[in-house]
């Protein structure tokens, strides 16, 4: 489904991803992980159009994409969950979901604002409430449910799980595996390497804006270079 | 003489109010001052004041025409002199100083074609007759201001809570990059919002010449830096902030006035606008934070 290839990404002069090679096949959770400023959100970012790479190509259901703006890449059907969540504070729970949906227009948004609310029941709760005021996690859900109303063939999450307690990131790595299984391929950013593993296919690990292992996730996971760096040493047992 | 001046000063007021609204809609999106908006609504003045002069046309059709006016030169500066810096990484300034770029060359531009000297409206532009509303005497011409200032105010207000463009402009406003991310063209309704500012500078010009009766190519300069003023005391960017600190910076000048001390209307009211800042410093409807709650 997405295709990468050589991808290269600068922030003036530094060269924050230097020649990413990345597949995720339909249907797939693919991970990525990597420590901090090994240039994951850079790739994310690259991938729908946030920042223009220099080099490299970037293959989407068969199109060339590299470069495009970001509202015809999710015109395509790929949207981004970015670090950080970006929730529009100002603007009401139900509002936030609306803007998802911004360039839709078939007759199915309601449905799907519904499905949204079945998933998130808090949302539905909290809908005439201003963004800003939601919790972490809550926010997280928001913003999640926020890409999926624009109905993405391919969901990418840059950490979800960032700053949330135990009990709410279990809450949503259930709920990335379960939007996978309803048909959603995904490309999921984290450094909580361990659950990233255990629901993804496959497994990518970026080290200084290179690619520096990659295959099953089960066969990354055993890796003991990966069990020394992400997984707390070789007694981790996932 | 109470109600009286009240309604002088929110006749006053509302045209503060429409000029603030043009910077706080550029500031929303754009996170810039824009420098030519008081230039903008000089030559929205003008566009009114010909096309009643030269081609008689009515009052209402100048301020539509005077509209359209503002919101094509809003759409010029965008494409010309704003749009080419946000494609690279220039310094925050930048943009500011093309805006003032902008406005030198609309001042020298209306001097060169309309002349330097002070210009009114001909007498049968909007009839003299005046009301009497209880304790009140209100003209048309007062009547007309109120009326088109607070009834764009509320079309705007409604159209940008509730309408899909309205909310992709509140949206931007909040974060360009999130707004790119769900899909929004964020160069297209930057553009929008800008003509949309510039335009609502436009009437703004043509209701302001009716009002002092003289349309002149200096007039930006002080209109431009009461809209400013309200800018930063409404909240920089916050769009009931602009309507309210216009009305409160109008009502302020008319009681100045009204009793005794007209030699010092600006200053009384700029010291108000100052005091208030004292007491809150980020304006009457700012958040202390940059994030949400702008429009
Ligand atoms: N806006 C930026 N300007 C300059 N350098 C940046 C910027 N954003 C990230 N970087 C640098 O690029 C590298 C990769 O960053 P990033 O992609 O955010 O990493 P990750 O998401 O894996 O933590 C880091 O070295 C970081 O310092
Ligand atoms: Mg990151």
């Amino acid at each position: 489904m997405l295709k990468i290839s050589g991808l290269t990404t600068s922030y003036g002069s530094i060269k924050a991803i230097k020649g990413i090679d990345l597949d995720v096949p339909e249907g797939s959770i693919v991970s990525l992980i990597g420590a901090n400023g090994a240039g994951k959100t850079t790739t994310m970012k690259s991938l729908v159009g946030l920042l223009k790479p220099q080099a490299g190509q970037i293959k989407f259901l068969g199109r060339e994409i590299q470069g495009l703006a970001p509202h015809k890449v999710v015109n395509l059907g790929m949207s981004l969950v970015p670090e950080g969540r970006n929730i529009l504070a100002g603007m009401m729970v139900l509002e936030n979901l609306e803007m998802g949906a911004y360039q839709r227009k078939d007759k199915e948004v309601k449905a799907d604002l519904e499905k949204v609310f079945k998933r998130f029941p808090i949302l539905e709760e909290r809908k005439q409430q201003l963004g800003g005021t939601l919790s972490g996690g809550q926010q997280q859900m928001l913003a999640i449910g926020r890409a999926l109303m624009a109905r993405p063939k391919l969901l990418l999450l840059d950490e979800p799980s960032m700053g949330l307690a135990p009990l709410v990131v279990a809450d949503i790595f259930r709920v990335i595996q379960e939007i996978n299984q309803e048909g959603t391929t995904i490309l999921l950013v984290e450094q909580n390497v361990r659950q990233a593993l255990k629901i993804a296919h496959y497994a990518y690990v970026l080290e200084t804006g290179k690619i520096v292992l990659h295959g099953k996730a089960e066969e990354v996971a055993r890796n003991p270079r990966v069990m020394e760096a992400y997984l707390g040493g070789a007694k981790a047992k996932t | 003489m109470f109600w009286q001046q009240l309604v002088n000063g929110l006749t006053l007021g509302s045209t503060y109010s429409l000029v603030a609204l043009g910077y706080t809609l550029i500031m929303g999106v754009l996170n810039i001052i824009n420098m030519a908006h008081g230039e903008i609504f000089m030559f929205g003045a003008f566009v009114g004041l010909f096309l009643v002069t030269y081609l008689k046309v009515n009052i209402f059709v100048a301020m539509a025409g005077a509209m359209v006016a503002g919101a094509l030169l809003g759409t010029l500066m965008e494409i010309v002199a704003l749009r080419p810096l946000r494609r690279r990484a220039v310094s925050e300034l930048a943009p500011l100083i093309s805006t003032i770029g902008v406005s030198i060359f609309l001042e020298n531009l209306a001097l060169k074609i309309f002349g330097p000297q002070s210009q009114a409206f001909p007498s049968g532009a909007l009839s003299g007759a005046e009301m009497q509303l209880g304790p009140v005497r209100i003209s048309l011409v007062q009547i007309v201001i109120l009326g088109i200032s607070f009834g764009l105010m509320f079309i705007l207000r409604f159209w940008l809570s509730k309408t899909r463009v309205g909310k992709a402009i509140r949206t931007t406003a909040e974060s360009i990059e999130t707004a790119n991310l769900l899909g929004i063209n964020t160069n297209k309704i930057i553009l929008l919002t800008v003509a949309l500012a510039s335009g609502l500078g436009g009437i703004a010009g043509v209701l302001v010449g009716l009002s002092i009766n003289a349309v002149e190519p200096t007039m930006g300069l002080s209109m431009g830096l009461k809209g400013l003023a309200v800018l930063i005391f409404g909240g920089m960017g916050n769009i009931t902030g602009a309507m309210l600190g216009g009305l409160i910076l109008g009502i302020a000048e008319v009681f100045t006035v009204a009793y005794g001390a007209s030699s010092y209307r600006d200053a009384v009211a700029f010291g108000i606008i100052i005091l208030i800042l004292f007491i809150r410093p980020q304006g009457i409807f700012g958040s202390s934070t940059r994030q949400g709650g702008r429009f």
